[in-house]
């Protein structure tokens, strides 16, 4: 499986949109610290930007790539190697190119403005790492959505549909019915609310770490009353360990019956 | 060596194999005939799991093929469309399937026999439809497996190409190698075949040697002698 990974890697690294990626994270890293002259303040509003864009990104260009490298999965499910393989072999290498633009990209200007001699490094990890979790977790569904829609256009569809609706539409629908049933208790639909989303639980979990309350708003406030910070921190990244087997597990599962 | 029991194949409504039943023991051509549509293309891919079959079973040197991978190493397949990453050379995509399959390869008498040596350091996305097919058959051939399964291999060569691919399976032939091989060229069929399967809707209308399918019919072509297997069904 390794060398599939190292094969779709490469082909990667020989496409444009690598480094148009690593540029647009090295450029927003660079303009954070620039506005903000502050590492702390920096990861905040970064934040703020990663936790949607990261997920765009991954969808789109997990997308492309699946159906822009058919005739290699073609030639492939010819050789000597196990269906499974083939299809987690690509996946790992577009959503390692993803992370490796992702860190370096943000982990230059940071580290060039001093990130290992400030208290913000920790903070900073941890963005970097749901970051990580982000593009695993995107770039499976986009892979998903995909493997499921031979159109290409009605992949692309779906799957920024599917963007768009867990970025943007499910905090609308979930304020909406706050606003609705506002006389029923509803931490526990809150808390389920943030745990079926892996948008708002990265976020959730890094301002826990940053131990903001004025930010955490309602959902967060419950998560930390509810779990406490640590346990909280915890129980988010072990959910979004959850958020990416699932969709791997149904694409390995979707990859094993299709027609080629 | 393949044996294939009660093969059914659909894709949603379109019923494209419909129990198909073929047992291929002997070393030799095997020729697939059968109008386009016919199924020719799905029954090689189910053979190469590249196809779930709905029903029925598969097997090759005695093994069951469903689910399986390994048995791949013991085919050669030629697609019937030649699709290749289009970012890579022709020489690194010799290199990357060596690589992959794990099993020693040998293009270089291959590349010099089809002419290709020109275009090892070409894109493949750059090349004409028979130089890619070309680099589809040294692809194949350039292992050296029991088995072969050749989709169409005569679209789009010039006959150069066309003679040295006919050496090179009676080369393998001769050293044993059983090939499967679909095609509409009938002078091929007639020239090499050791037998024919005539595939049509999805059904194994005839299996046999062409000595046979002649005496059956009372023709002395394959080309009149299907036609007869067709119409006879027909009425
Ligand atoms: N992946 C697929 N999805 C849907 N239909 C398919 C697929 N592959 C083949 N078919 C259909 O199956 C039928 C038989 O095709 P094929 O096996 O390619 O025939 P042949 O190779 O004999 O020309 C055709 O009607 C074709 O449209
Ligand atoms: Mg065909």
């Amino acid at each position: 499986m390794f060398k599939i990974v190292r094969y779709s890697f490469q082909d990667l690294l020989r496409s444009r949109w690598s480094y148009v990626y690593f540029a647009f994270y090295l450029l927003l890293g660079f303009v954070m610290l620039f506005l903000n002259h502050d590492l702390a303040k920096g990861v905040i509003t970064l934040m703020n930007v990663i936790i949607i864009l990261v997920p765009l990104i991954a969808t789109i260009f997990g997308v492309m790539y699946y159906y822009s490298s058919r005739e290699f999965t073609a030639l492939l499910l010819a050789q000597p190697i196990r269906r499974s393989r083939i299809f987690l072999g690509q996946y790992l290498g577009v959503a390692g190119s993803l992370s490796l633009s992702l860190v370096l990209g943000l982990g230059l200007p940071f580290v060039l403005y001093g990130l290992f001699r400030s208290p913000a490094i920790w903070d900073f990890v941890l963005l970097l790492v749901t970051g990580v979790f982000l593009n695993l977790i995107f770039t499976a569904l986009a892979f998903l959505v995909a493997l499921s829609n031979d159109n290409r256009i009605k992949g692309f569809g779906y799957a920024v549909l599917l963007w768009l609706f867990l970025a943007v539409v499910y905090d609308g629908i979930f304020l909406l019915s706050l606003i609705l049933f506002e006389e029923y208790p509803l931490d526990s639909f809150a808390l389920g609310a943030t745990l079926l989303n892996p948008i708002d639980l990265s976020r959730t979990l890094i301002l826990l770490k940053l131990d903001i309350s004025a930010l955490l708003g309602y959902t967060g406030a419950v998560f930390k009353a509810f779990f406490g910070t640590s346990l909280g921190m915890l129980v988010s990244l072990g959910v979004l360990g959850l958020w990416t087997a699932a969709p791997v597990a149904a694409l390995v599962r979707k990859a094993r019956h299709k027609d080629f | 060596m393949i044996e294939i029991t009660n093969l059914h194949k659909r894709f949603g409504k379109n019923t494209v194999l419909s129990g198909v039943n073929l047992s291929l023991q002997e070393p030799g051509i095997h020729a697939v005939l059968g109008p386009n549509g016919s199924g020719k293309t799905t029954l090689i891919k189910s053979i190469l799991g590249m196809v779930c079959p709905d029903q029925g079973s598969i097997s090759i040197g005695g093994q069951p093929t469903g689910g399986q991978w390994l048995y791949r190493k013991d085919l050669g397949y030629l697609p019937q469309i030649a699709e290749f990453p289009g970012n890579l050379k022709v020489g690194e995509l010799f290199r990357m399937i060596e690589d992959l399959r794990q099993q020693p390869a040998a293009p270089e008498p291959l590349v010099e026999r089809f002419g290709l040596q020109p275009f090892l350091n070409k894109k493949l996305s750059t090349l004409s439809g028979g130089t890619r097919q070309k680099v589809n058959l040294v692809l194949t051939f350039m292992f050296e497996p029991p088995v072969y399964i050749l989709d169409e291999p005569t679209t789009g060569l010039d006959p150069g190409a066309l003679i040295a691919l006919k050496e090179l399976i009676r080369t393998r032939v001769g050293s044993g190698a059983l090939f499967l091989i679909t095609t509409h060229i009938m002078p091929l069929v007639e020239e090499m075949a050791q037998s024919v399967i005539y595939l049509l809707e999805g059904k194994v209308y005839f299996e046999g040697s062409l000595k046979t399918l002649y005496t059956l019919t009372g023709k002395t072509h394959v080309e009149p002698a299907i036609a007869a297997i067709a119409a006879r069904h027909h009425v």
